[in-house]
């Protein structure tokens, strides 16, 4: 084996430097297509955090990775790849749509805790099934999650044709929600409101967002279930000698899963459509797990991952507004974050390791 | 790390050179250089006088070095003559390959006493005519250095026995053969000359005949080491467990355990002995919880569930049932926890654990970490290392610190000290005669006969799910024990 890596190289180091690659490999394929990758790099740094008006659509975007990074997170610590992030949000959206129309709100503050229960019981349902299938089944939970992917967006596609389209509508959508769900957004917040434009979308909900990143360490690494999650994820053989479940440990953390990923339509739709869309999600139910990987699987790392991610999300879209290079490089370069991040990341930790050792050797020497 | 540190050794040929040292001492990775698995930084290899580089295994074969592993290299649906050509077939066609290994065999057979039918199917073959099949794969490759690695590990006596007889047929023969080992009877009963390796370090190479096992222990561990058990007699109370007509069919419908019964009473250590696969293994998981069964078991007079809900590790903890299961790398202990956490692992949920209701009091569990790492002498005593980066026998102590510190009724061990070097051995057994004299009940499960024969107060030996019979340890014998262990025996229980 390879010396092992001081946590701060492991932590900060290698995904700075898959970062750094990432962005390497996207300056040259910006060159290619004839454009100035410094221009670019400005340029996305402007739009994103550049102004008042950047920076509540970088949030704004980073809350919805939050939600969909713990969501994948979660599911890891226990050895499940929940890739069903994107399904679950939809139906999540379903929760909040039926619950804000259920009832004329008074005021946010009832709307969105209730909201948030309609979200997280509707997301975690649709993870139940996959989950249930895996534990007592034993049909993989990465081929049931991406069905369910299809399935969840038939489903909305049925419900909001033909159950709650206002009639008279030609647009597959709920109607406004009432005016008493309407989240405050970070403008209409005392004290920090001046940093925010009006126009934004980013909302009450990154707050949320935040509490759930804490209280998901607080699972993972202060409580028995977190205990357990992480000792069936590291072995399912020794959990069983434990007295672990397996078919309980995999149920409880596809609902937590399932309902963090719900959680993700408080912000999409209750904070920023206000009413229930066809294509609400926009793949930031997959953009989670890419999230999840870069914050290895830590909800403090998944915070900055998700900020990082929402950065690139808001960056490339204003790339793609100013000049001509074209808003798919917004994906091309997410694709290379996530390459490096995730898929090759053990190369550059072999490379950072041989480093290591070699300064290892020399100071031995 | 350094392995291997400035080590030289000189092999004579026609000899059985032993290698002993513990687990982590640089065995291993001293026969994979030899071997070609690893290259080493410095250093240079002889064979014959002549300097030669090895670099991968086919080069060794090219030396004349075979090798035969622990695990054996065979596949499994393969006749004994398809394995031994395989990767050293000739030509398009197969058929010629295996007529002239056919002959090359009879003849290895015939000049070593190496008989193992051709044409039988690996997977039909017992262990002791696998490891055959490995001696003649190199055989056929022309080594002229035969290297074994813990060949006897799953060996009974009986097979044990007939190896070292091959072995000393190759010495007349002409042949070299190094034997890497931990048992130091081999060492004393087989070998001409003797390496200890110490900390990747060879520490001494003796003739066999002027050595004993005590001095060899002292430079294999660095100090004076207790071969012998010591114990008082036993104080035997009342029956603790108590195991009727215990079958058990395993998830490929193969019945592992066929109807056993027996006893076991407070103050006493109960051994069964047996080679592994033949049912010690799910016996242990049945009464540790994880494996469904038939039959009836009590604990302190009260019936257990075997099958239903309520069958599970956590309400075995709760009988006051502890386990240290066999194999603790995959089931006792999770490599990637820190110590501390592995402390607590199957007991998270005790009550003394949880600060409240919602979280688990860590820093107290830290602080009783420190303490149990204390007094069950793991080095190093810091709760927030990870399981993996301890040694095999302070991994063990691990396990046992956790399983006796919660003081229960009856203890199972599987194999205490498979993989632990001789200094643990002492006390890992010193802790469970402590714990019987405590007036506990343990199950002792091991496949080392010597360890049965010593720390037990009664001993079954079980072969194919059955209990060939029971044996006092005083009135008993390694024969004997072997005989029944191969399934020689009248008395079927």
């Amino acid at each position: 084996m390879m010396g092992r890596l001081p946590a701060w190289a492991d932590v900060v180091l290698i995904p700075l430097m898959s970062i750094i690659a990432a962005f390497g490999i996207s300056a040259l394929v910006i060159l290619y297509i004839g454009e100035n990758p410094w221009e670019a790099l400005k340029l996305m740094v402007d739009g994103a955090l550049g102004s008042a008006y950047g920076w509540g659509y970088t949030l704004y975007y980073a809350t919805n990775f939050m939600f969909t990074g713990l969501a994948v997170s979660i599911a890891f610590r226990a050895s499940l790849f929940n890739i069903g992030g994107e399904g679950q949000a939809m139906l999540g959206g379903l929760g909040v749509a039926v619950v804000a129309l259920a009832l004329p709100w008074p005021h946010w503050t009832l709307a969105l805790p209730a909201a948030m229960l309609g979200a997280i019981v509707f997301g975690a349902a649709w993870a139940a099934i996959p989950a249930w299938l895996q534990a007592r089944r034993g049909s993989h939970i990465v081929i049931t999650t991406m069905m369910f992917n299809f399935i969840g967006a038939a489903l909305l596609n049925y419900v909001l044709v033909n159950i709650l389209r206002p009639a008279g509508s030609m647009d597959p959508a709920t109607a406004r929600f009432p005016k008493g769900a309407h989240l405050p957004t970070l403008h209409d917040l005392p004290l920090i409101g001046s940093y925010f434009d009006k126009n934004t979308p980013a909302n009450i909900t990154l707050f949320v967002a935040l509490a759930a990143c804490v209280a998901v360490w607080y699972l993972l690494f202060r409580s028995r279930l977190g205990y357990a999650i992480r000792a069936f994820g590291k072995s399912e053989s020794a959990a069983v000698y434990a007295g672990i479940s397996p078919f309980r440990i995999t149920m409880y953390v596809m609902l937590l899963s399932g309902g963090l990923s719900g959680m993700m339509a408080i912000n999409n739709v209750m904070g920023e459509a206000e009413r229930l869309v066809l294509n609400a999600v926009e793949g930031a139910g997959f953009i989670g797990i890419a999230v999840a990987l870069m914050g290895r699987n830590h909800p403090f790392g998944v915070f900055l991952a998700a900020l990082l991610f929402g950065f690139l999300y808001q960056g490339g879209a204003e790339l793609g507004l100013w000049t001509t290079i074209p808003i798919e490089l917004r994906t091309v370069v997410q694709a290379l974050v996530i390459l490096f991040t995730g898929a090759l990341d053990n190369m550059m930790r072999m490379l950072v390791e041989r480093i290591f050792a070699l300064g290892h050797r020399r100071r031995a020497a | 790390m350094q392995a291997n540190k400035d080590i030289s050794i000189r092999v004579m040929p026609g000899t059985i050179h032993g290698i002993i040292g513990e687990n982590g001492a640089g065995k291993s990775t001293l026969m994979s250089i030899l071997y070609g698995f690893y290259r080493a930084d410095a250093g240079e290899i002889f064979i014959r006088g002549k300097p030669t580089i090895i670099h991968d295994s086919q080069a060794a074969i090219r030396a004349g070095i075979g090798m035969v592993f622990q695990h054996f290299k065979l596949v499994q649906n393969f006749t004994v003559l398809e394995n031994v050509i395989l990767g050293v077939e000739e030509g398009m066609l197969l058929h010629p390959s295996l007529a002239r290994a056919r002959v090359a065999l009879a003849q290895l057979a015939e000049e070593y006493a190496l008989e193992v039918d051709p044409d039988a199917l690996i997977e039909e073959l017992s262990v002791g005519q696998l490891q055959r099949v490995e001696i003649l794969k190199a055989l056929y490759r022309h080594a002229e250095v035969l290297i074994l690695d813990e060949p006897t590990g799953v060996l009974t006596p009986d097979e044990a026995d007939h190896l070292f007889r091959i072995l000393g047929n190759l010495r007349e023969q002409g042949k070299t053969i190094i034997l890497i080992t931990h048992k130091l009877r081999e060492i004393m009963e087989i070998t001409d000359t003797v390496s200890v390796m110490r900390r990747g370090e060879m520490t001494a190479t003796v003739k066999t005949s002027e050595t004993s096992p005590e001095a060899l222990a002292e430079l294999m561990v660095g100090r004076k080491v207790l071969l012998d058990v010591t114990k008082g007699p036993a104080n035997p109370g009342a029956n603790v467990l108590e195991v009727e007509n215990l079958r058990v069919i395993d998830a490929d419908g193969v019945e592992r355990v066929k109807g056993i019964s027996f006893a076991i009473r407070a103050g006493e250590i109960f051994g069964i002995a047996g080679v592994s696969g033949n049912g010690q293994s799910e016996l242990l998981k049945v009464l540790g919880g994880f494996q469904k069964a038939t039959g009836t078991v009590r604990i302190n007079g009260q019936e257990i569930d075997l099958s239903g809900h309520h069958s599970d590790g956590q309400t075995r903890r709760a009988r006051g049932i502890a386990h240290v299961p066999e194999d603790r790398q995959h089931l006792g202990l999770i490599m990637d926890f820190t110590a501390w956490e592995n402390l607590i692992f199957g007991y998270h949920n005790a009550p003394e654990y949880q600060s409240n209701a919602l979280l688990m009091d860590n820093a107290g569990i830290i602080a009783e970490a420190a303490r149990k790492l204390e007094r069950f002498d793991v080095r190093p005593p810091s709760p927030m290392l990870p399981a993996k980066s301890f040694s095999g026998g302070n991994q063990q102590k691990l396990v046992l610190a956790r399983e006796i510190e919660r003081n229960p009724d009856l203890l199972l061990v599987g194999q205490p000290t498979r993989g632990v070097d001789i200094g643990a051995i002492e006390f890992i057994h010193k802790q469970i005669i402590a714990l019987r004299d405590a007036g506990k009940a343990v199950l002792l499960v091991s496949v080392e006969l010597d360890e049965i024969l010593s720390m037990s107060d009664r001993i079954a030996v079980m072969f194919d799910g059955r209990i060939m019979g029971e044996r006092d340890p005083e009135k008993t014998d390694q024969r004997e024990l072997g005989l029944l262990m191969a399934g020689v025996g009248t008395e079927a229980a």
